[in-house]
């Protein structure tokens, strides 16, 4: 494969991990504080409806990622309000959101099918951009892939030096004690929330704004449920997050490029297997083998969680 | 009809059949009462291809027929264990139903058996019984007239083919267009990415992404979203709308669409079953029928090219340009149809092999 054909590839790989990145790096998040939310797909459609109509009627596109943020974050927090305060069952509550998101951005965008809107501007930098090929390569994306590093980067450091960090963990480890030392569970869990519902709103903007600036129904495409399981493959690390992130979008790009190519000799369905047996293969040997304590579930990862008085 | 009425009528209908019948003159009632016509449909109404070419034959019969018909329509209804469940509903409270893509064909027949008074009627299969109809249109037919253009208009002679599955409807289009091309270019090559999914707009841009890196310049494509279509348009090559006319998505790019016009033919089994003389068939239409029609050509289109395509076009209408016609070379090069002779229909419905100058 030549040089003509590399730069784009990573191009093209940078695009497909975005919004995976985006929609772990929030739930990830949601997960440390001991929220399984499994709407990540609902609360990624009402983001990229949600943006595509606010960028449509206003305009502009600021508005429109701003719209799809504040989308995700509302229907995070009725999550929140069904499982934090109401004490439904978690993982009930996210499969309803999903299937929530699904119809409720089916109905919004219906009047928006089949229009066109022009794709996010690409942010060039003044110099950096015009170096060959390290500038189209690293500096020349749009907003939303930009924003999903800086993220990346910040929750890692959240989770690993700040005192918010801490307690954010302590909660997800253990509410009791979290509890009992005086923290606010349930506000630490529904910050979190709103937090991943931020994300997956954003990552869904991402795929209607800029990836295919269009708004189709169910245009995520499984892409949620993609995101939840880079969280477990990942181990709940920001890093491996990113790592993972690229590693699965790579792998999709890679097989569509391999069959452009004229093939590789592995049938296409097995390539688009890959991410999903890397998947369970990664889980099953940290879950088995001496990295077993390394696993880092939160311990009390959908768990609901009472304040005794 | 608004919803509001729809339903009212609907209620008034059921209270009054069910006076009647207490009284013992159900049949009269029942002749009175709006026909009610079911959809299953594969995708969301709102993909703006296949299933939306659908939707809007759907709504053609309701602005037909008014008042006498019913329309329902279920919709993103997998091809699973799921159809089966959904096609059954449906046929508890449809006089007729509409089944709309290839994998729906043994759930529908397996329902069929089971509501021997209701119509089905299957869209891309090859399944009869009694009371199931099998309808399909040659779409192969506009792929011809794409492959001209293709030939004509493609500098590199590497045209794009984002497919969906390899099943014999998406493997007669990729020949029909790779035979049409040569014919203008013997050295034009179809070049096919799939992407194993009917419907989803991400990855078949990243599958159009691949082929235009790789030096394609015109995209064709056997998936639903518009997705490939928009990609070309972004990167400047020629591009083709599939099942719809797309040409919101890419006013550059869109040289013509491939677009299913089911109505007429929806309507037309509709007023069987209104007059009782409906019966079971099994009916591939084409150009000729006006299934498969052509969306406007665009002003891109240069004026060679365009006398080539509407030549095309016409021959398939009178017969006289056959797509599949010999000599046909495999991709191995061995001779499957000899000079003289062309593929029957049976041939082309299980066709699993690539001619010469495609690449999948």
């Amino acid at each position: 494969m030549d040089q003509q054909v590399l730069l784009p590839l990573l191009l093209s790989v940078i695009g497909a991990a975005t919004p995976l990145l985006l929609a772990a790096i929030g739930e990830l998040v949601t997960e440390k504080a001991g929220v399984l939310n499994l709407g990540v797909e609902g609360m990624m459609l009402s983001g990229a409806v949600l943006g595509f109509a606010a960028t449509v009627a206003t305009g502009s596109p600021a508005l429109g990622i701003l719209a799809a943020a504040a989308g995700g974050i509302a229907l995070a927090l009725g999550f929140g309000v069904l499982t934090l305060t109401l004490m439904a069952n978690q993982v009930a509550a996210g499969l309803a959101l999903t299937i929530f998101g699904i119809g409720l951005s089916a109905l919004v965008g219906a009047d928006f099918v089949g229009m066109p809107v022009e794709p996010l501007a690409k942010l060039d930098l003044p110099v950096l951009t015009e170096l060959p090929v390290v500038g189209p390569l690293l500096f020349h994306h749009d907003a939303l892939v930009y924003l999903s590093l800086l993220l990346t980067g910040g929750v890692a450091l959240f989770l690993r030096r700040g005192r918010g960090g801490l307690v954010l963990r302590a909660v997800g480890e253990s509410a009791e004690a979290a509890h009992s030392l005086g923290y606010h569970v349930v506000r630490v869990r529904y910050l979190a929330v709103a937090f991943g519902g931020l994300t997956s709103g954003l990552a869904g903007a991402y795929l209607s704004l800029s990836y295919t600036p269009m708004w189709a129904e169910g245009m995520t495409g499984g892409r949620g449920w993609i995101a939840l399981a880079l969280v477990a493959f990942a181990s709940w690390r920001p890093g491996r997050v990113l790592l993972g992130a690229y590693l699965f979008g790579g792998v999709g790009i890679l097989q569509l490029y391999a069959q452009g190519a004229g093939g590789i000799g592995v049938p296409s369905q097995v390539m688009s297997m890959l991410p999903y047996v890397a998947t369970i293969v990664i889980l099953t040997v940290i879950a088995a083998g001496r990295w077993r304590g390394r696993l880092d579930a939160p311990a009390c990862l959908g768990k609901p969680f009472r304040p005794s008085t | 009809m608004t919803l509001s009425l729809k339903r009212r009528d609907f209620l008034l209908g059921a209270a009054a059949s069910g006076l009647a019948l207490t009284q013992g003159a159900g049949r009269l009632r029942a002749a009175e009462a709006p026909l009610k016509v079911g959809f299953a449909y594969v995708g969301p109404v709102g993909d703006y291809g296949w299933t939306h070419g659908h939707d809007v034959a759907r709504k053609a019969v309701e602005a037909h027929f008014g008042d006498k018909v019913q329309t329902t329509y279920v919709e993103n209804v997998s091809e699973g264990p799921d159809a089966e469940r959904v096609i059954r509903q449906l046929a508890t409270r449809n006089d007729l139903v509409f089944t709309t893509t290839f994998g729906f064909m043994n759930p529908t027949a397996r329902v069929a058996k089971l509501f021997p008074k209701v119509k089905f009627e299957h869209a891309t299969g090859y399944m009869t019984l009694p009371n199931m109809s099998a309808y399909n249109a040659r779409f192969y037919e506009g792929r011809a007239v794409v492959g001209t253009l293709a030939g004509h208009m493609s500098k590199t002679g590497k045209i794009g083919y984002v497919g969906s599955f390899p099943i014999p409807e998406v493997v007669m289009g990729i020949n029909a267009t790779a035979l049409a091309a040569r014919r203008i270019r013997p050295d034009a090559e179809v070049r096919v990415v799939w992407v194993n999914e009917w419907y989803d707009p991400g990855k078949e841009a990243e599958a159009a992404k691949a082929l235009i890196d790789q030096g394609v310049d015109f995209m064709t494509q056997h998936t639903d979203s518009p997705a490939p279509l928009q990609t070309a348009e972004n990167r400047g090559i020629w591009g083709i709308g599939q099942a719809s006319d797309m040409r919101a998505y890419a006013p550059k790019a869109q040289l013509t669409a491939i677009v299913d016009h089911w109505a007429p033919y929806y309507i037309s089994r509709v007023q069987a079953v209104m007059d009782g003389t409906w019966q079971s068939q099994s009916v591939w239409y084409g150009m000729k029928e006006g299934m498969v029609q052509m969306a406007p050509f665009s002003d891109a289109v240069p004026v060679e090219a365009l006398e080539a395509a509407k030549a095309v076009e016409a021959g398939i209408i009178d017969g006289s340009y056959r797509p599949f016609a010999g000599p046909i070379k495999d991709q191995t090069g061995a001779l499957r149809v000899p000079e003289g002779s062309a593929l029957s229909d049976a041939e082309l419905l299980k066709m699993d092999w690539y001619v010469e100058g495609v690449q999948a």
